[in-house]
């Protein structure tokens, strides 16, 4: 029974982690790309690890599954972050569709 | 022009996963392997495409988190543990090495 | 000062025994070393007042953060399947900026990573001195600023209000 039920979340997390890359291959510009990537990429990967510790249970590698999950989920975001900024920082342009930007308006 | 392109690729991919799943007389993980190589494989792609460098460190990003799902999927694979702490090494260095690209980007010095 | 090394050692070691996950006396002493050196290193950068660690109502809030942080990271992720498989790409993105009241560093750090991982918001840049936050979004629905922080952060501010402050 265990065994289903990790294999299910692996599954579904491998789906999500092909939806952030044909995200990443589809999008228009970088901001897009990084909004779709990043959610579907690391929900994926956090479904496939937490699949891999339901397989093991409290034993040395379910509980390094878990500890991976929580830097991934503090790190991935913070590096999005990082990302974007420093983009619209070296001059990406928005993609020429937009509504509006209000971060170029303030001049910093 | 644009809606052909979508179902060309749309195509593709879903002859792909029902190759994978159907016709392959492997195991489960090594079918989810042969899955993300997939996945791999796009964001290589965006690397290669990548029309500025910033486009070039979101997709090494996307790269570094797929490979953490990898070695979840090899420990499964092969049963040994010791994937587990390649995954756990992987997560802390890409996450310091996109931070300095970002900074990179950013055109200032390391240190502020 | 005392008291905030006291909890970086705590939160070192446990880290140690969870990644070890044995119980030597070998690798016990090896984690005793190692979290002490770490605590004296970077104990007064880790938490600016250690008081907050010993309150048990913002553990229960952390609970509930979790909870409403799972739903909305799986709302998110069926949200940006759909826009990404549709034939037409239907996104309307921009840069639109929000107001909020939390101040301290690690609630503000917790907001933006709340925002990049709910539906369709990716925060670009923090203005601490006035608390404003950059926020790209990929379906524009308003530009004026009250508006757009009601609809973004206004759900989120009170659970990280009682968490972190």
């Amino acid at each position: 029974m265990n065994e289903i039920i990790s294999l299910l979340f692996i599954v579904i997390g491998a789906m999500f982690d092909l939806f952030g890359c044909v995200g990443l291959v589809r999008m228009p510009d970088i901001y897009n790309r990084l909004q779709a990537s990043t959610k579907c990429v690391t929900l994926g990967t956090c479904s496939i690890l937490f699949g891999v510790f339901i397989k093991y249970g409290f034993t040395a590698a379910g509980v390094k599954a878990l500890l991976c999950i929580i830097f991934l989920l503090l790190t991935a975001p913070v590096t999005a972050h990082a990302l974007a900024r420093g983009a619209h920082k070296s001059g990406v342009k928005l993609w020429e569709k937009s509504v509006c930007d209000k971060y170029s308006e303030t001049g910093s | 022009m644009r809606f052909i392109r979508w179902l060309l690729g749309f195509l593709s991919l879903s002859f792909l996963i029902v190759f994978i799943f159907s016709f392959l007389k492997v195991a489960a993980a090594a079918k989810i392997m042969l899955f993300l190589l997939i996945c791999f494989s796009l964001a290589l792609f965006r690397i290669f495409r990548g029309p500025t460098p910033a486009d070039r460190s979101v997709a090494t990003d996307i790269l570094g988190i797929l490979v953490i799902g990898f070695c979840a999927v090899l420990a499964v694979y092969t049963g040994k543990d010791w994937y587990m702490d390649i995954a756990i090494a992987w997560a802390l260095q890409s996450f310091i090495g996109t931070l300095a690209l970002a900074k990179f980007l950013e055109g200032k010095h390391l240190d502020e | 000062m005392m008291r905030s090394r006291t909890v970086t050692f705590i939160i070192c070691f446990l880290m140690w025994m969870l990644l070890s996950f044995r119980l030597d006396w070998q690798h016990l002493a090896v984690g005793l070393i190692v979290a002490l050196l770490a605590a004296l290193a970077m104990g007064e950068m880790f938490t600016d007042s250690a008081f907050k660690w010993f309150e048990p109502k913002r553990y229960l809030w952390f609970f509930v953060y979790i909870f409403v942080f799972t739903w909305e990271c799986f709302k998110a992720n069926i949200d940006v399947a759909f826009r990404v498989l549709s034939p037409d790409l239907p996104i309307n993105p921009g840069i639109v900026k929000v107001k909020t009241i939390l101040k301290t560093e690690t609630a503000l750090t917790f907001l933006a990573n709340f925002i990049t991982l709910t539906p369709g918001t990716l925060s670009v840049d923090i203005d601490r001195g006035e608390g404003e936050l950059y926020i790209h979004w990929i379906n524009v629905r308003t530009q004026d600023v009250e508006e757009a922080s009601r609809i973004i952060v206004a759900k989120f501010e009170r659970i990280l209000k009682e968490v972190f402050e």
